[in-house]
């Protein structure tokens, strides 16, 4: 069977089951969360960009928020076969791309993002498995479905496996 | 964050205006850093989906040169200049005056650009400070060589705040065969924007 590698893209949502492969490119200071049932070799990825859809008005894209995208992922995994019980998670990204000595809490949103991820995959009891976030460069990511692995690409600071 | 999905065409013109006047202002201020005749091409506002940003700077994994400044005073906020490596690379033959160049930047080439974008938003800060009276400043700037969707998720995190689509000012400059084209990402928060409009007039 052909394998394809499926995009998501900013603001976006995607699962697949095994044999195939989900992807984001050129993650920043938004976080890729990876969701995984190895039994069921379901697979999800949401590539977000905000921590949390209660503090803004424009909220009704769900993936794009760290709060409502792990529930909409949860949910599409679910109609594809994925038991809820099964699932752990790999999340990746949350940089900061630049640098300033100014308090500015827009340039942390990589940090506050990765902190919301967790909180919410701690609220609905997914355990995270590992991470690879933080630093100030970018990352692009491959989840195999059939073992769960999750790739990591980056400029100038390599690659690994997660 | 300025409102994208509710600008109307008036509003529009006037930030292509405003990236007009700027990136004359930016022309001139670089050829009289080269003492070289600089033309520019007139800006072109384009309201792109998040998911065209990249796409229009080679793909989300294409390597770019992003500069970054706070804007502070009366106007809040943020302007991100954007090069391909292209650009980035022409743009370093030109300050240096050197024929071809197609190696990888080095930290002269680095620090240079990193000056020359220090000037080039001053001259669309003071644009908009003369236009509008607002007294503006801007930032020492922060500079990332990275991913095109790691650089863009900086202004597409800051409109998501309040809409799905960013604004960008591309503009063209060119000399001799050095052609160089700038992304804009000009980022006010939402009362700045609105500030900026009624300066204006236009509110």
């Amino acid at each position: 069977m052909e394998v394809n590698t499926i995009k998501v893209g900013m603001a976006d949502l995607n699962v697949t089951k095994a044999p195939h492969q989900l992807t984001t490119l050129g993650l920043g200071s938004c976080v890729g969360i990876t969701l995984y049932d190895g039994v069921n070799k379901v697979a999800g990825l949401v590539h977000i960009m905000l921590p949390s859809s209660k503090e803004i008005k424009n909220n009704q894209n769900k993936a794009k928020f760290a709060d409502t995208g792990i529930e909409e992922l949860v949910k599409s995994m679910e109609k594809i076969g994925a038991d809820r019980k099964n699932l752990v998670a790999k999340i990746a990204g949350g940089a900061q791309m630049f640098n300033f000595n100014s308090n500015n809490q827009m340039l942390k949103i990589g940090e506050r993002n990765v902190l919301a991820t967790k909180e919410k995959l701690k609220e609905l009891n997914i355990r995270l498995v590992s991470e690879d976030t933080g630093g100030n460069f970018g990352r692009t990511i491959v989840l195999d479905s059939i073992d769960g692995s999750l790739y990591v690409r980056t400029i100038g600071h390599g690659e690994k496996i997660i | 964050m300025l409102d994208v999905e509710n600008l109307n065409h008036f509003m529009i013109d006037i930030l292509k205006e405003l990236g007009n006047i700027g990136a004359g202002n930016a022309a001139t201020a670089l050829a009289s850093l080269i003492s070289k005749k600089v033309n520019m091409d007139v800006p072109n506002v384009r309201i792109l989906e998040f998911k065209e940003v990249a796409s229009v700077l080679g793909g989300e994994e294409n390597l770019v040169v992003g500069i970054y400044f706070e804007i502070t005073e009366d106007v809040i906020g943020n302007m991100l200049f954007v090069l391909d490596m292209d650009s980035a690379i022409n743009f370093t033959n030109m300050l240096f005056n050197r024929e071809k160049k197609d190696k990888e930047l080095d930290e002269m080439d680095i620090s240079a650009i990193s000056e020359v974008g220090n000037i080039l938003a001053s001259s669309y800060a003071n644009s908009l400070s003369s236009l509008t009276g607002l007294k503006i400043v801007i930032s020492i700037p922060s500079i990332s060589i990275d991913m095109a969707g790691a650089i863009l998720s900086v202004p597409a995190i800051q409109y998501g705040h309040v809409a799905d689509h960013a604004l960008m000012i591309e503009t063209i400059f060119e000399e001799n065969q050095n052609l160089v084209t700038g992304n804009l990402f000009f980022l006010p928060n939402l009362s700045s924007f609105d500030k900026i409009l009624t300066a204006l007039g236009v509110n």
